[in-house]
């Protein structure tokens, strides 16, 4: 069977990068992977850069008498990296709403001895706050902290299945981002900047790499709990052709929109429908000449194959008894994220570039206490048992798993209503957070980055979210500087005008 | 290599020439831009601190008061370079005040000292200057002579003059003109929206309707504005929620869209479409529609975040309303010279500013707009309802309870009372967030206060504060049962008719000063700056400096991009790409045009014909050009892949709203009904899940509601209704100047088995039955005209046939065998709707051709 090939309108982009891998520098030129949406500039940028890079006007004319202007190729089609990866796939746990590190991650026994006192002036300074102001009282975290496995990486009692998998994981404590709004900072964790309209990780990791999977779509998004503030922004596409934009799959009725057929529809009679439309539209090919037509018809071609893939995807009957306790998938809490997480893992053993799970919300400014101990027993059990089932199965040398929100939260307590018990909080809080990433050639086993007493600043190690976009980049095989995107005149990458590639991470 | 390739090819060299003569350090690319970012601000034209003047090469070699800034060949012993790597004891490093020049950006600098330091001779350094006053799109365009001719019996207007003698010099003959119905539907989807009905391709095929008499009706037609609504409203990033978090709903955000239906239907010229729009408010004595018209600055975006900081958010609104006038009317895009000056454009952050000038004097104003007929209703009943109001608060004691919450959160607004919980403060700033003008309100002594004031925080009081999580009833009025409150209320005013409301802006009572912010950040004011037009541009007149000043000005014609960007944009819609194909992108980095002639022409005949919509796009359908078919030309698709040089029409799937509109017509159920406000249409089970919380509600549309065109759904920025965004229906989060067209499989999913989309075949199949009566080859036949308008083939038939008659086997054996029994007539109706599905998912259906 030949492969589809998609209509869309990338195709300088995407077709320079293919091209290119054929010819003897498989290496974008001046602008990486600069391409663009719209056709006519790409194509233009295209022969010039080729031209530079690949001597010349020859080479442009070989394109054409390889009638590859007549055709676009299928966007997800795959494509090579700029270098060897460590990762073919990534799994998100996004957890929105900016979990609390202090009592998750970052230990701080020397916060005890200030526990309710106000926060020192000197340290204070010019601290950015969504509600309370910097002077606010210092709350020493409730939870108990223990060691874990070989490395002895510490975790709060809130997280015992993770810490199970301490061995397995690297917790970043030295998180750094430039956003205190939830909107704003998901965007910018998800997208690189915190302007609406950019496209996300996923959707960049498309752009770059295309997806292994032929009967699936290339991103897939999985929600649970409240979800993000930021909605679809998260798994835009933005100004890339849309076609790399996330898949949300739902959760009630067909997991991909209109999946399924209309009632009177079998697949016998389905498939007869796709039959006549493909006759027809040939046809059509034929008298009109456009070879649009072939996408057109190739398209539903992979519709059809994805409607008889969704069902073995989602049929959790071959999973063992021990894979379903595992995850919790029968317990009321764990559930639904145990459900996606279970889904994340089949989706990459499908050859799904990137996997981005939607957990909410973390966004405990008042009765953290008994928020966080239900969003921990929601999500913990699930993610430790994603990490085990990966590594069992040999997945998880080729998967990334990221862990994380779009920051942290402050070591001074928030406290709306006084007068109501167990009202205290924390605020949104920049300056320092937690995540934790496993393995696609990360190094596991190790805590990366300090944060000083307070666990208000990053004293060593600081990783920017541009540098922690450039490091899974990285382990794509990408180039975060060279991976771009020509849109309104400039061209535009995940990580903005920074971001570099944290090493220490890295095996 | 002929045609279109050349262009292409020599750029490649001059480019790679380019390369290899300098291999070193480019001034104009690399230094210039940091010299004029990071150090002319404090050593240009207007400041030379310390005596020194880096924006020109005598005066950086010169130097300043502590000596000779540059000295060639000695990149890091200059002076100029020591300055930038000053030891903190020193007084650290150039440029005070701000982030230091990366090392990347020092080591460049050396470099180029190193070089000896070669600044090209161009007036003061600016070279950048010249060669933007040499940019076409900065010079006014002038009416070309049409150029003659290979075959002037082909020409119907100066377009087609224009087009074949480009034809002609690449020896290329046009394509014959397109079948009666084809140019029919062609011209119908692309003015109105919607595919002709039987009965105007019958008379299209016929000859009792000329194709010019056919343009006239549909020009005249009620779905013209719809249609060029559609285009207009991608522009404006109309959207009918916040955009951000909560994503608040704007209910009536459609009576901007009514207003900009209705004068499109009016054909009102496009200069008097702009000024209203950019600053209807200031027009003395202005109309409430003209207020209406300003709505289109109210499509901004707004963070209603809790904690995120006011100050910020309205600067951010204002700097993407200067971006998104900058691009829809003078196609630049300037965003980025918010923060620096811009790399690639002559926008400086200067002129950026100078534009946002314009804007950071507006505020924003919500006003009653009612549509005819309101009016008396409202006043005639309007006494009653504030007499059962006034009793239903007094029940429930809401005067009271609303004094303890104004008197408490208005303390935490102005200091921390002792013992008073800083909920109060939160909620002085959701007042603040959620209710434009209400902290005003509270702030003013109630006897003081308008009734409209009064009423508004009110009913804000019982809808937003009362009974919530964050609001704690005070003691001794537990017994209330508030949220019964809230419904009654929402029960009381459900019963009696209220205003439409507009959003509109209107110059602020305290106009701010505008300062340049450094590196874009709001916390960060730099110069003054002065309301003014970009200088690559011509100046406004002597002092005017408002709003409507600026209006004025873009359709001026000393201005030579508005005429420009406009007609670009009408062609793109008959012809899928612009002349220019970069709408959004007139600068030095957008694409040249493919006929720059034929652009001036048409700018300049546009602004002679009055700034006409109607007759241009009159003119544009009615030229051979348009007319041709849009086959794809074998030799054609390697010489000319995108039919850049028009020897075809094009072939263009359909916007995901004509796609939705078209199979409706088709079905026969499309509600016809211009303008007023969106609609929900049906929404899959667990769709509002992508949202955040339960924040976005989807209230299903009922009845006639449910078959309305695309341009009515509601457009809920944060859940994108997925048949459109399935179809590339741009974000409504930014201005879109022109839509992708992808070929996906979510598509074809959503055309084989969305429920609209079923259901719009059942219906079609039952009018094939109603209409062309019981003979199959009938039914097959009308299917097709109505679709594609044309006949089938005999070979199309054929297959279709053999389909229809395989459906009733298989549904017929299927109800034998489920014992449902479903009878044959149901089996042959169930068979039809196939049938019908089939039609409506063809490539020629959702095409354009």
């Amino acid at each position: 069977m030949t492969r589809p090939r998609l209509a869309n309108h990338a195709r300088g982009g995407v077709l320079r990068r293919k091209r290119l891998n054929r010819g003897p520098v498989p290496r974008p030129s001046q602008h990486g992977g600069t391409a663009d949406r719209h056709v006519v500039g790409a194509r233009r940028s295209f022969l010039l850069d080729s031209a530079c890079g690949l001597g010349g006007i020859a080479l442009a004319s070989l394109f054409a008498e390889d009638g590859l202007f007549a055709a676009d190729p299928d966007p997800m089609l795959p494509r090579d990296p700029h270098f060897a990866p460590t990762a073919k796939s990534v799994i998100f746990l996004f957890q929105s709403g900016g979990p609390s590190q202090l009592d998750l991650f970052d230990h701080k026994p020397s916060m005890r001895r200030w526990d309710g006192q106000a926060l020192p002036p000197t340290l204070a300074g010019d601290l950015e706050l969504a509600f309370i102001q910097p002077d606010s009282k210092i709350w020493a975290s409730p939870r108990q902290f223990h060691r874990y496995g070989d490395s002895g990486t510490a975790f709060s009692d809130l997280l015992p299945h993770t810490a199970r998998r301490a061995d397995d994981i690297c917790v970043v404590r030295s998180m750094t981002t430039n956003q205190i709004n939830h909107h704003t900072g998901q965007l910018m964790m998800a997208c690189g900047t915190p302007f609406v309209g950019h496209p996300s990780m996923g959707a960049w990791a498309l752009y770059g790499l295309g997806s292994e999977s032929r009967d699936l779509p290339g991103f897939v998004v999985l929600n649970s709990g409240s979800g993000a503030d930021a909605g679809s922004g998260i798994w835009s596409s933005g100004f890339l052709p849309s076609s790399y934009q996330g898949v949300p799959f739902r959760s009630k009725g067909d997991p991909v929109l209109h999946l399924s057929n209309p009632p009177g529809y079998t697949t016998e009679s389905q498939r007869a429908r796709l039959d006549v439309l493909r006759d027809l539209n040939e046809m059509h090919r034929s008298l009109s000449g456009d070879p649009e037509v072939d996408a057109r018809i190739a398209s539903y071609e992979l519709a059809f194959r994805m409607q008889m893939a969704a069902p073995e995807l989602l049929d959790f009957s071959g999973e063992s008894r021990a894979t379903v306790e595992a995850y919790g998938l029968e317990e009321e809490a764990t559930g639904a994220f145990g459900r996606n997480c279970l889904l994340a893992r089949r989706l990459v053993e499908r050859g799904v570039r990137f996997v981005q799970l939607v957990h909410g919300s973390w966004d405990h400014h008042a009765e953290l206490e008994k928020g966080i101990e239900k969003e921990t027993l929601a999500t913990d059990k699930p993610a430790g048992a994603l990490i085990a089932d990966l590594e069992q199965r040999g997945l998880l040398d080729s998967t990334l798993v990221v862990w994380g929100g779009e920051f942290g939260r402050t070591p001074m307590v928030e406290d709306r209503t006084p007068s109501r018990e167990a009202s205290r909080g924390r605020d949104h809080h920049r300056l320092a957070f937690s995540m934790w990433l496993a393995g696609g050639g990360i190094r596991a086993g190790q805590s990366v980055g300090e944060t000083d007493d307070f666990g208000l600043r990053v004293t060593e190690a600081p990783v920017a979210v541009n540098d922690l976009q450039a490091t899974i980049l990285h382990c794509l095989g990408l180039d975060h500087t060279r991976l771009t995107f020509r849109h309104q005149g400039r061209d535009f990458r995940l990580t903005d005008v920074s971001g570099r590639v944290v090493r220490q991470l890295l095996v | 290599m002929r045609a279109a390739r050349p262009i292409a090819g020599s750029l490649g060299l001059a480019a790679c020439l380019a390369g290899a003569q300098e291999r070193g350090v480019d001034f104009r690319t690399e230094i210039e831009p940091i010299l004029r970012q990071r150090c002319q601000g404090c050593h240009g034209e207007e400041l030379q601190s310390g005596g020194l003047r880096l924006d020109n090469p005598a005066g950086a070699r010169k130097g300043g008061q502590s000596g000779i800034a540059i000295e060639p060949g000695d990149g890091f012993g200059s002076l100029l370079v020591r300055m930038l790597r000053r030891p903190a004891q020193q007084g650290g490093p150039m440029p005070l005040g701000t982030d230091p020049l990366s090392s990347e950006s020092i080591r460049l600098i050396a470099s180029w000292i190193d070089q000896g330091a070669p600044w090209p001779e161009s007036g003061k350094g600016d070279g950048g200057s010249q060669r933007v006053a040499e940019h076409w799109a900065f010079k006014r365009p002038v009416r070309p002579p049409v150029p003659a001719v290979s075959d002037p019996g082909w020409v119907r207007s100066p377009i087609d003059s224009f087009v074949l003698a480009r034809l002609d010099a690449e020896g290329i003959s046009p394509s014959p003109e397109a079948g009666s119905a084809t140019l029919l539907r062609r011209v119908s989807l692309d003015l109105t929206g919607l595919p002709p009905s039987a009965e105007a391709i019958d008379m299209a095929e016929n000859g009792t309707e000329t194709y010019e008499r056919a343009v006239e009706r549909l020009l005249a037609s009620p779905h013209h504005g719809e249609m060029q609504a559609l285009h207009w409203l991608d522009q404006a990033r109309f959207g009918e929620s916040d955009g951000y978090q909560a994503d608040y709903i704007r209910p009536f955000a459609w009576r901007w869209r009514h207003w900009v239906i209705d004068s499109l239907n009016r054909n009102v010229s496009f200069d008097r479409f702009t000024i209203d729009q950019i600053a209807g408010d200031l027009i003395p004595g202005s109309t409430v529609e003209q207020r209406v018209a300003t709505g289109f600055h109210r499509n901004a975006l707004q963070n209603r975040e809790g904690g995120f900081p006011i100050e910020m958010d309205r600067v951010e609104r204002t700097v993407e309303r200067t971006s998104a006038v900058a691009t829809v009317w003078l196609g630049l895009t300037v965003g980025c010279a918010r923060c620096h000056d811009h790399k690639f454009d002559p926008i400086s952050q200067h002129d950026f500013f100078g534009l946002y000038a314009f804007f950071n004097v507006a505020t924003e104003a919500d006003i009653d707009a009612p549509l005819a007929g309101e009016l008396e209703p409202y006043l005639r009943r309007r006494p009653e309802f504030e007499r059962r109001r006034a009793e239903l608060f007094r029940r429930y004691r809401v005067p009271e309870l609303q004094a303890y919450w104004e008197e408490r959160i208005l303390a935490a607004s102005t200091d921390s009372r002792p013992g008073l919980e800083p909920i109060w403060k939160i909620l002085w700033d959701l007042l603040l967030f959620e209710l434009d003008g209400g902290t005003e309100t509270v702030r003013t002594p109630v006897a003081q206060r308008t009734a409209k004031q009064q009423d508004r925080l009110s009913a804000y009081f019982v809808r937003n504060v009362v009974g919530g999580y964050d609001f704690q009833t005070p003691a001794g009025y537990e017994e209330l049962d508030l949220g019964e409150l809230k419904r009654e209320f929402k029960a009381l005013e459900q019963s009696y008719p209220a205003l439409t409301q507009a959003y509109t802006i209107a110059a602020s009572p305290r106009p701010p000063q505008t300062h340049i912010l450094i590196r874009g950040d709001y916390r960060r004011p730099g110069r003054l700056v002065q309301a003014a037009a970009p200088q690559a541009l011509p100046p406004l007149g002597m002092g005017e400096n408002d709003r409507l000043a600026l209006a004025r000005w873009l359709v001026s014609p000393e201005n030579p991009l508005a005429a420009r960007v406009a007609v670009n944009r009408i062609w793109q819609q008959h012809f899928g790409t612009g002349l220019v194909a970069t709408p959004e992108d007139f600068g030095t980095r957008g694409e040249r045009p493919s006929h720059p002639e034929l652009l001036d022409w048409l700018a300049v005949e546009f602004m002679e014909s009055g700034w006409d919509l109607k007759a241009l796009h009159r003119l544009i359908v009615t030229s051979s050009t348009y007319r041709q078919k849009s086959d794809v030309r074998p030799r054609l698709a390697s010489l000319d892949p995108d039919n850049r040089l028009l020897a075809r029409q094009s072939r263009l799937r359909l916007p995901a709203e004509t796609i939705r509109d078209a199979a409706l017509a088709v079905a026969g159920s499309l509600d016809r009904r211009i303008g007023g406000e969106s609609i929900r249409p049906y929404l899959p089970e667990g769709a509002t899940e992508i949202g955040f919380g339960n924040f976005v509600q989807w209230p299903q549309s009922v009845g006639a509601d449910r078959y309305r065109r695309g341009l009515y759904i509601f457009r809920q920025r944060t859940l994108p209704y997925p048949q459109l965004e399935t179809f590339d229906a741009p974000d409504t989060v930014q201005v879109a100047c022109r839509r992708d067209r992808s070929t996906t499989p979510l598509q074809a999913l959503a055309l084989l088995n969305d429920p609209v989309f079923v259901e719009a075949s059942e219906a079609f199949a039952e009018r094939l039955a109603n209409e062309a009566g019981p003979a199959v080859s009938d039914r097959i036949r009308l299917g097709f005209r109505l679709g594609l308008a044309r006949d089938p083939t005999r070979a199309e038939a054929d297959r279709l046939l053999r389909f229809y008659n395989l459906q009733v086997r298989v549904l017929g054996a299927e109800s034998v065998e489920s014992g449902s029994g479903i009878g044959a007539e149901q089996v042959r109706s169930g068979a039809w709707s196939a049938v019908a599905s089939v039609l409506l998912n063809l490539v020629e259906f959702i095409t354009r051709t």
